[in-house]
């Protein structure tokens, strides 16, 4: 789904700028520091609600204006345009139109989707098992908002497990009614598994594919990239290709019993110890664990892999999301660079930024992203190269 | 911060649920500036209802008298029992017309983080109306929430474990919504298509 327009209102350091885009490659060149990130996160903010940098909406609104507007107009498969337009209000309800129609923000969120590939991704080799189960919840989110709701539910009933341990000392909860959160957490918790589970085998082949294209040229057997999903009650589910989805209802036995198993050092320490919460996605190279044996560039290119694995989860359910790749070439040595454009040609449509230009060997159009202002920051579209500029 | 009187409405308004700090000052404002015999009207209505209505005995439904309508209405089935949260979960069903039955209000939810446990809500009552009365099958209508399907979950154990039938309304419902804004449509399905626990 191309984005064939992006426009931003006292967006960050934007006052108004427009991009025109269209299918395949765009590169958005300009020194550091220029917006040309605030770009790309502005389309990521549209497809999951937050921003990959900063929590809350505060920091998005250009300081001095009371709201942000980010508005897209997109090309779906059947080539019908669709217009999202989404207006983020600190301190308020987020509002929203979808082809000029007032939507709750929620159900705009998403319409328009992407993927993103940022510095900050090295967090997901390198950081806590809790950056990697939200890489996992923020695909599963993104494939059917649905499963967000079920992750909220599920830590509500943990944040209520949690509290009824926790005041366990004095009075102590009756077993009835611990047993009952028990069952109300594992009701919870089983779909979770089931999809975190079903994410890890379906991102497993792209992912590896990815990887492999990225590092090597061939198939060299060391190189191989593994997704395993270890289970917080013990049992480790390496990623199958075409393996579907768990049975729910053996996840849900699983981790009762592994609840059962915990159960008096759950009392001891007051908190909830097995779960999705405590679940972990291992990632290994040639059979070593990524974290600790990958190198800078393999660390680079394993968690770009898992991005672009992503994007063809994403894919087989609804259209094909836009590829963001924020100051992606910069970090690769020149082979890898050659390697990752040859892929961006598959893609139906690509946004990257680079502070130099030369950096990406990629064909597509160029984009200046720059500070010297048009009157009002209205954009100029210059002959050749366009310009999208700050005001 | 008001002075005197404006102050002393401001918190008692911003002290009903749902009411913030800046509604409530709207509606103190609202007030004041109302014919005074509209002000009498709405106080006179909540120190009546306040007086004059009571929880029914039996079910805990609002009541005016000792027992509520339904629990004195010959005509409803007395051998099955549908449990609700609130009164307002149990209007919603009433809407439905699906139900024939009559019920038993708990008065909330097993909710820790609220410091809400079993003991806090009607439950020995309705095991001892299980006792008492010729019941035969008890519907769980807890709210689709995960404090509901607590509520539920503890609630079916104990009434398993003293061998009385029981159904959970399935939830066709929105998940994390209220029974209260369930549409009507919705409810009656799922009253229709209730499952055995
Ligand atoms: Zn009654």
């Amino acid at each position: 789904m191309p984005l064939e327009r992006l426009e931003l209102v006292d967006y960050r350091s934007f006052r108004h700028v427009r991009l025109d885009l269209g299918a395949g490659a765009h590169v958005l060149v300009g020194p550091n520091a220029q917006g040309k990130t605030n770009l790309l996160e502005a389309v990521h903010v549209l497809g999951t609600g937050s921003s990959h940098r900063v929590a809350g909406e505060g920091p998005l609104v250009r300081s001095g204006a009371r709201a942000a507007i980010v508005r897209a107009v997109c090309v779906l498969a059947d080539e019908r345009r669709l217009t999202v337009e989404l207006e983020l209000r600190p301190g308020d309800r987020s509002r929203a139109r979808v082809d000029g129609q007032p939507r709750r923000a929620r159900d705009a969120i998403g319409l328009v989707r992407s993927v993103l590939f940022a510095p900050e991704d090295v967090s997901l080799v390198r950081g806590d098992p809790a950056d990697r189960r939200r890489f996992l919840d923020d695909l599963l989110g993104q494939r059917r908002p649905s499963y967000l709701v079920a992750r909220q539910e599920y830590e509500r009933a943990l944040r209520q497990r949690n509290a009824l341990l926790r005041h366990a000392g004095r009075d102590g909860p009756t077993e009835a009614t611990l047993a009952a959160w028990t069952e109300t957490l594992v009701r919870a918790g089983a779909p979770l598994l089931a999809a975190r589970v079903a994410a890890v085998h379906a991102l497993s082949g792209p992912a590896a594919d990815a990887y492999r294209e990225l590092v090597t040229d061939g198939g060299s057997a060391g190189a191989r990239l593994g997704l395993t999903y270890q289970l917080s009650t013990g049992r480790a589910v390496p990623g199958r290709v075409g393996a579907g989805v768990p049975e729910p209802v053996s996840l849900g036995d699983e981790l009762r019993a592994g609840l059962a198993a915990a159960a008096g050092d759950e009392r001891q320490r007051g908190m909830t110890l097995a779960g999705p919460h405590r679940d972990e996605l291992r990632l290994d190279i040639g059979g070593l664990p990524a974290r600790g044996y990958a190198s800078h560039g393999e660390t680079w290119s394993l968690a770009l892999a898992l991005r672009l694995g992503c994007l063809a989860v994403l894919s087989e359910v609804g259209e094909e999301p836009v590829v963001l790749l924020d100051d992606v070439f910069a970090e690769l040595d020149e082979t890898r660079r050659a390697r990752l454009a040859r892929r961006c040609g598959d893609y139906e449509q690509v946004l990257v930024t680079a502070a130099v230009d030369e950096d990406v060997p990629l064909r597509g159009r160029r984009h200046e992203v720059r500070r010297d202002a048009a009157p009002h920051g209205a954009a100029e579209p210059g002959a050749g190269s366009r310009k999208a500029t700050e005001a | 911060m008001y002075e005197g009187p404006v102050q002393d409405l401001i918190t008692e308004l911003g002290r009903l649920p749902g009411v913030g700090p800046k509604s409530a000052q709207r509606l103190a404002f609202h007030l004041l500036s109302a014919e005074p015999e509209d002000a009498r009207r709405l106080a006179r209505a909540i120190l009546e209802a306040k007086e004059r209505v009571r929880f029914c005995r039996r079910c805990f439904n609002v009541s005016e008298r000792e027992e509520c309508r339904i629990c004195r209405d010959a005509r409803r089935d007395a051998h099955v029992l549908c449990v609700v949260e609130e009164p307002r979960d149990l209007q919603a069903i009433e809407k439905t017309a699906e139900f024939r039955g009559r019920y038993h209000v708990l008065g909330g939810a097993i909710s820790p983080i609220d410091g809400v446990g079993p003991e806090r809500l009607h439950i020995r009552e309705l095991l001892a109306r299980l006792d008492a009365e010729d019941i035969t099958e008890v519907v769980l209508a807890t709210n689709p929430n995960i404090e509901g399907e607590a509520t539920a979950s503890f609630l079916a154990r104990q009434l398993k474990a003293i061998g009385v039938p029981v159904s959970r309304i399935a939830s066709g419902l929105p998940v994390g919504g209220d029974l209260e804004y369930a549409d009507e449509v919705t409810l009656g399905r799922a009253f229709a298509g209730r499952r055995t626990l």
